[in-house]
């Protein structure tokens, strides 16, 4: 059994011209330690996909199993890293990772300290979140998510806001935190480049309403290059797929 | 100080800091005595041409005594033991008052803030009460408590209360409503969610609260010992003023301000060391 299934998942939003379908007939297995980016054009739903998963948002048909268990809230089972590193600006980075754990807590503290090598952060562990560069916050509430050893992390574009020296530096810390912890992970992403470098397959999905258009696997070996002919050769099918899906939304209008 | 630079130096290294970090906060910190020297000033030379009018005989010494002639009557004070009587007096109705309105008010202000049906239930009754000035109750109130200590403290209980209810009320709902999201999914117990999340956030708008309800208090104390007593800092200008001694009158005021000074520079200074974590314009 996949870790993660999202079956005939479907969300509509009513607006004052009616119901607008967001989601339709979502079919999507997850299995353990794949590492998954779902990718498309703004306003496919894609953000709103990873909100149900969360648990975030319960108003939706279908249903979301996690391990075999229904998906009926928010919890620490399922990470979550929001596009902005949304820290508490009152901790310093330690005690925004630990947050509700105690910090005091001998096992909390040690678990702290790895997590703040892993992403690499030494030295900043007493940092006010106003100190920290917006990928040292981002890497902040990764830790604080990795802390409580979710089952899958989802990430709903989260180097959307970094320039690009530090977002391909983040996307390292992120291949190294998967190749260590062999966390699960679903990842929202409106990149393509970033969504092949990553994945171990690539969603891609239509947008209005938001379907998944077609699953592309990832078969190259890390750490990958951006410039390799077989990073090239992918790259061109994810953009032949991302045509058609321009002409799908041509079409719609 | 050194261990902020140390972490700014070291993120330098990796992404470079931005220009606000670098200037702004340093220039402020370097130089103490030289802000300090700046805000007295303006007084130190009101007070040199006041001292010269007045010895140059360009101002009635009834109306205005010279401040030299103020610094006597403030020794005079001293040496008798007048002002020390007049002063504890004056400082236990305030701090008792302030504690009892205050108290009363960040209590009624965070059970508001929290639920939205005690909201609806106490919050328009205490605008309503919000609205009638504290002078228009004194008569009531000497009516119902005397002229005793109650009335007095009840006054400046009333003018406290109401900047800690409003701020603290105000501080609870202006809670981010994205950092409720990161409690959900942290899985915060509702504890967590006030210790950890709410109270930090609301805890800006509470100082904010503190330092209006003590100031609001010091006024109320005034309004209080004049309206009719028998001791205090009010009395005593009172009292001085029915026997036109001015420079009397002149220390009770300098007294007030002073002590009024004090009290916010005391919140002043916890405001800055509880929330040096925000990131704000500091001009």
């Amino acid at each position: 059994m996949a870790l993660l299934q999202v079956n005939e998942v479907e969300k509509s939003f009513e607006t004052v011209n009616g119901k607008v379908k967001a989601l339709e007939k979502i079919q999507l297995d997850v299995e353990k330690g794949e590492f998954i980016t779902v990718i498309g054009p703004s306003g496919c739903g894609k953000s709103t996909l990873l909100k149900i998963v969360a648990g975030l948002d319960m108003a939706h048909e279908g249903s979301v199993l996690l391990d075999n268990r229904k998906v009926t809230g928010p919890s620490i089972e399922k990470g979550f890293i929001f596009q902005e590193p949304r820290l508490f600006p009152w901790l310093t980075a330690e005690k925004n990772i630990a947050a509700n754990l105690p910090v005091k807590n001998k096992e909390t503290k040690e678990s702290v300290k790895q997590l703040i090598e892993l992403v690499r952060l030494k030295g900043f562990e007493n940092a006010y979140p106003k100190e920290l560069s917006g990928g040292m916050a981002q890497r902040v509430a990764i830790a604080r998510a990795l802390l409580r050893n979710p089952k899958v992390l989802l990430l709903d574009e989260p180097f959307g806001a970094l320039d690009a020296f530090t977002r391909s530096h983040m996307q390292e810390v992120l291949l190294d935190i998967w190749q260590n912890n062999r966390t699960t992970m679903l990842f929202v992403t409106h990149d393509i480049d970033e969504a092949i470098y990553l994945a171990t397959r690539v969603v891609i999905m239509n947008p209005r309403p938001g379907t998944i258009r077609e699953v592309i696997p990832v078969d190259l070996p890390y750490p990958r290059k951006k410039t390799d002919a077989s990073f090239q050769e992918i790259r061109q099918r994810v953009l032949s797929e991302f045509e058609k899906v321009e002409e799908h939304q041509a079409a719609a209008i | 100080m050194s261990n902020q630079t140390g972490v700014l130096t070291r993120s330098g290294v990796e992404h470079p800091p931005s220009v606000k970090e670098t200037t702004g906060k340093r220039n402020r910190k370097k130089l103490p005595l030289f802000n300090w020297m700046r805000g007295l000033a303006l007084p130190v030379l009101v007070v040199l041409i006041w001292e010269a009018a007045g010895a140059y005989g360009l101002i009635s010494a009834t109306l205005l005594p010279r401040p030299s002639e103020i610094l006597v009557a403030f020794k005079d004070l001293i040496v008798s033991g007048e002002l020390y009587a007049h002063f504890k007096i004056s400082l236990f109705r305030a701090i008792l008052g302030f504690l009892l309105g205050g108290g009363l008010g960040l209590l009624a202000g965070l059970a508001v803030g929290f639920s939205s049906k005690t909201e609806l239930t106490l919050d328009p009754t205490l605008q309503m009460i919000r609205t009638i000035p504290s002078l228009a109750v004194i008569p009531l109130f000497i009516l119902w408590f005397g002229f005793g200590e109650l009335s007095k403290i009840l006054l400046i209980s009333k003018a406290a209360f109401f900047p800690l209810y409003v701020n603290a009320f105000l501080g609870i709902r202006g809670v981010d409503s994205k950092l409720f999201d990161v409690a959900k999914v942290l899985e915060f117990s509702k504890w967590k969610q006030i210790t950890t999340l709410i109270l930090p956030a609301a805890l800006p708008n509470i100082l904010l609260g503190l330092r209006l309800s003590l100031g609001a208090a010091w006024l109320a104390l005034v309004a209080a010992e004049l309206m009719g007593s028998s001791e205090g800092i009010g009395y005593l200008i009172m009292d001085a003023r029915q026997f036109s001694q001015t420079s009397i009158v002149f220390v009770g005021i300098i007294i007030f301000a002073v002590f009024g000074k004090a009290s916010d520079s005391l919140v002043r200074y916890f405001e800055k060391r509880l929330l040096k974590w925000r990131d704000s314009f500091i001009g």
